[in-house]
């Protein structure tokens, strides 16, 4: 198996917080890799690095066999790295299609076009559609993005990010707050993207993680304490004393429930 | 699939289109009536605002569609204007020469600027747009050998052959409202092409179009560069009209005036901007017959406005409208 992604010796500190510190990380095509780790514990900023819009103070980032390392943001993008945020970011004052059109449109590289209309562009809406389709939203494409649930919004950058057709997808906490009908739909369509990329998971539900991802990496203050397969992870006695901080059997699933709802409070910008 | 869906709703498109043609024919009517009445005086004060509502759609087009509040673009009305004002100068009044070579200096002055500005955000980008428009204003004013301070008389006017000439009032008049017309009719496709939409989208949400891959910056860079060189042009025609550039074509008052008209017109409309640009000289021109103080009114009456209409006079046209 190759790697997609590749992080080596990623180190990001904020004054004297260390939120990476010497980090390794492998994303292998067709594998979903979930990142967990108490708050704080540096995810957010791994995807902040790993996506380009924070500098790591050292390390490389290689993405399918070439160093962006020094590349922002849309450079990294534009290679095949997509991602949704933490807190929904789409455009709320289009309507969901042309949300997706847009995206389209990046990947079409054809954007300094001036007179004809985008909006009526079939070879855009085209596509556009068809990744709502997959996603269920396309029902709703004729409305503004303002109007959709906060579930269907994750599910509007999902479909953002497939048109992009990203060899890697970041994907920070995409349950948070999602209802539980639409995330059992959020986790088939995870589920079925494994098979076009790399996903790289960073997620606080833990039910989610253990079925969905194929290994898991856990970071605590910056570093990562352990990577493997699920079963193995869960099993970690290093996992189980730091994540957890006790190590009788039954406490992970335990304590899932209040991990998550702490998960949501903190990290939010 | 059926429903062809936009963001645009039919009704909305069909109410700016009709809002913008009453503009235009409006302004028409006025330019007839002033020739009619013979009126060489209230000709020249209307081509007057029409180059400015040429400036003020070009701002809108930075302002209102990129979102970078340049507070500088006096500096392109006085480049091109300047262009014009140093070549006949020089003997050098072939329109055809003197227009292009200044709309080309004013989109070069634009690409610096807005090269340098744009690696800043907000409020810092106001202030780097002045500091460059003061630095132009120093530069026009130390042009010792074109009139310093004093300005430069320009004694000729622009030549295009015998079939276009300039030195009619008329015919500026109508040359400038042909301009104006082609530029707003430019815009308003532009805004909704694909490159518009990168704009519209980037003032939105600028993360995420740099996560879907959109380099922004070189989005905007172009909407800066096309806006000074239309302000460039508007600067063509001032000087023709006017006869004569000075340094003070290039000071922040002027920046601030058509931002005013942008703003008063409403904000990212296009035609707003042109609207906006004739109620500002129309009623500057009014107020300051009735009283010496005339800045008194209007200072409260732009305040009105912008409070009362959010979306400028468009805005409030459309509320009226459609009352909700």
């Amino acid at each position: 198996m190759t790697a997609v992604l590749l992080a080596r010796g990623l180190a990001k500190s904020f004054g004297a917080v260390v939120a990476a510190a010497d980090l390794d990380l492998e994303l292998r095509a067709n594998e979903i890799h979930a990142v967990i780790g108490p708050n704080g514990a540096g995810k957010t900023t791994l995807l902040g690095l790993l996506a380009g819009e924070l500098r790591p103070d050292a390390g490389r980032i290689v993405l399918a066999g070439r160093d962006i390392t020094p590349l922002p943001v849309h450079a990294r993008a534009a290679l095949g790295l997509g991602r949704t945020f933490q807190v929904s970011s789409v455009l709320p004052s289009f309507t969901v299609l042309e949300n997706v059109a847009i995206a389209v449109q990046a990947r079409a590289g054809s954007s300094f076009r001036f007179l004809r209309a985008a909006e009526t562009d079939e070879s855009l809406n085209g596509p556009a559609r068809s990744s709502l389709d997959k996603v269920g939203l396309g029902a709703l494409a004729d409305r503004p993005a303002s109007t959709l649930a906060h579930g269907e919004r994750r599910l509007l950058e999902l479909a953002m990010a497939l048109v992009q057709r990203p060899r890697v997808l970041l994907l920070d906490e995409p349950l948070a707050g999602v209802a539980p009908a639409e995330a059992e739909q959020l986790l088939a369509l995870l589920e079925s993207l494994r098979s076009e990329m790399g996903i790289l998971l960073v997620e606080h539900d833990m039910d989610a993680v253990f079925r969905l991802a194929d290994r898991v990496t856990v970071l605590v203050h910056g570093r990562v304490i352990a990577s493997g397969a699920p079963a193995e992870v869960r099993r970690d006695p290093a996992v189980r004393s730091a994540y957890l901080g006790e190590d009788d059997e039954g406490a992970f699933d335990d304590r899932t429930d209040q991990l998550r709802v702490t998960g949501r409070a903190s990290f939010r910008r | 699939m059926t429903a062809r869906p936009r963001q645009r709703s039919r009704p909305a498109a069909r109410a700016e289109a009709i809002l913008a043609s009453a503009v235009f024919t409006a302004i028409a009517a006025l330019l007839v009536i002033a020739d009619f009445l013979d009126q060489p005086f209230y000709l020249k004060l209307l081509t007057r605002a029409l180059v400015l509502a040429l400036a003020a759609l070009a701002l809108d087009l930075a302002v209102g569609i990129a979102g970078l509040v340049s507070l500088g673009h006096a500096a392109f009305l006085g480049v091109g204007a300047y262009v014009i004002g140093i070549s006949a100068e020089h003997g050098m009044t072939n329109g055809w020469v003197q227009w292009p070579l200044a709309v080309a200096a004013a989109a070069s002055a634009a690409l610096v600027v807005g090269g340098l500005s744009l690696r800043t955000r907000g409020v810092q980008f106001i202030m780097i747009t002045l500091a460059f428009g003061q630095m132009f204003f120093y530069l026009a004013n130390s042009l010792s050998r074109y009139g310093g301070d004093d300005g430069l008389t320009i004694w000729t006017r622009s030549q295009f052959g015998t079939w276009l000439s300039l030195s009619d009032r008329r015919t500026l008049a109508w040359l400038s409202l042909s301009i104006l017309l082609a530029a707003y009719l430019f815009l308003r496709k532009l805004r909704w092409s694909r490159f518009g939409r990168v704009l519209r989208a980037a003032k939105e949400n600028e993360r995420r179009m740099a996560a879907l891959g959109f380099a922004v910056g070189r989005f905007r860079l172009v909407a800066f560069v096309i806006s000074g060189a239309l302000t460039g042009l508007a600067g063509v025609l001032l000087a023709n009209l006017t006869e004569f550039v000075a340094p003070a074509y290039l000071s922040w008052h002027r920046s601030g005036e058509l931002l005013a008209m942008v703003v008063l017109g409403g904000l990212g409309t296009l035609h707003g901007a042109v609207l906006g640009a004739f109620v500002f000289v129309l009623l500057e021109e009014v107020l300051a017959r009735l009283t010496t103080h005339w800045a008194l009114l209007f200072g409260p009456f732009l305040v009105l406005v912008v409070l009362a209409g959010r979306g400028g006079l468009v805005g409030l046209v459309q509320r009226i409208d459609a009352p909700r």
